[in-house]
């Protein structure tokens, strides 16, 4: 993921700030936090990120990312 | 007898839907799905939390069911259709319960949100459910804005109380040519039963189910419930008399001269 030279780049993940280790793109940052892509929807900066937009979409400094899933609920 | 419950252009055989929320155990909700018999099931969007293994309640829900995410946690009408996006957007279908909520004593939704909500979800090809407080003339609002279907509450989320606000759904059920749904407060299947009986067209049960002792027989029980009223809708109950009419025969007693 960390590519020589690149600077970290920092964003807001859930609402807290996280560190990333340089310019990623969506996919990239699924992997890299070890998540399930199949299981998960991501918004950036409050507008949803497509699926088919993840491996092309590169995460910017100061981005706010949401990262959301399902669960139990009435 | 074929007795479809139609919403969004589906027909539906089963009139109780099942909520997700407070399992002690994920893995009950399979087993409490089948066996409610329930086609429509809710669940939440949430937020991952990385600290603790994620696990999606999708995995738990058997295949075939209609996913009715809601939008718990919206507080504005504006909130409630980030959400719902966000669950299309999943994969999981247009189906949306809107659940719009400001007030944390009694979870009682805010209609005025929730009539927005309906409108703006529904021109965007939604299949939009919202839970309101039962009152006529929200009622007939939420049919103006394309609701598939009303769903007002019985009594508070989570309250197990019952149908306290039963005159009022009465009304809805009599006036609003929609699928009237019981949601929220039921807590024993004779409430749910006499929801069907009253007419609803289903209810839908989250926390009596969840938090029973044994959430597998208690979601057959509801199952029964459901049916057993909705027979007894269909069958026509009989005149409610203030004084007694004898069920046998007034005439040809022994002692008769």
């Amino acid at each position: 993921m960390q590519r020589k030279g690149a600077r970290v780049v920092i964003v807001f993940v859930n609402g807290k700030e996280q560190i990333l280790p340089g310019p990623m793109t969506v996919e990239e940052f699924l992997s890299f936090r070890g998540l399930e892509a199949a299981l998960v929807v991501i918004e950036i900066n409050l507008g949803i990120v497509k699926r088919e937009q993840w491996a092309v979409h590169v995460i910017a400094e100061n981005d706010r990312l949401e990262i959301l899933r399902f669960v139990g609920g009435g | 007898m074929s007795d479809r419950l139609v919403i969004g252009g589906i027909e539906l055989e089963n009139r109780l839907f099942t909520g997700t929320g407070k399992f002690s155990r994920n893995t009950l909700i399979g087993d409490v799905i089948r066996e409610s018999g329930s086609q429509v099931v809710t669940v939440a969007v949430r937020r991952i939390d990385f600290d603790s293994e994620q696990e999606n309640v999708l995995l738990h829900i058997p295949k075939g069911c209609i996913l009715m995410p809601n939008t718990s946690g919206a507080r504005t009408a504006q909130e409630a259709v980030r959400i719902a996006k966000i669950a299309r957007e999943a994969g999981c279908g247009n189906w949306i319960k809107i659940e719009v909520i400001s007030d944390h004593k009694y979870l009682l939704p805010d209609n005025y949100e929730t009539i927005k909500a309906t409108e703006i979800l529904a021109a965007d090809g939604f299949v939009v459910l919202p839970y309101m407080s039962p009152d006529l003339m929200v009622a007939k609002h939420l049919k103006e804005a394309g609701a598939a279907a009303v769903m007002p509450l019985g009594a508070p989320i989570g309250s197990n109380r019952g149908l306290q606000t039963r005159e009022m759904i009465r009304i809805l059920i009599a006036e609003i040519d929609l699928p009237i749904i019981v949601d929220a407060g039921i807590g024993k299947p004779s409430e749910a039963a006499e929801a069907m009986e009253m007419g609803a067209a289903a209810v839908l049960v989250n926390t009596a189910i969840a938090t029973a002792g044994d959430p597998v027989a208690m979601a057959r029980a509801f199952s029964y419930a459901v049916k057993a009223g909705r027979t007894a809708y269909l069958a026509g109950p009989g005149a409610v008399k203030q004084f007694a009419e004898a069920s046998s025969p007034l005439t040809g007693f022994l002692s008769q001269k």
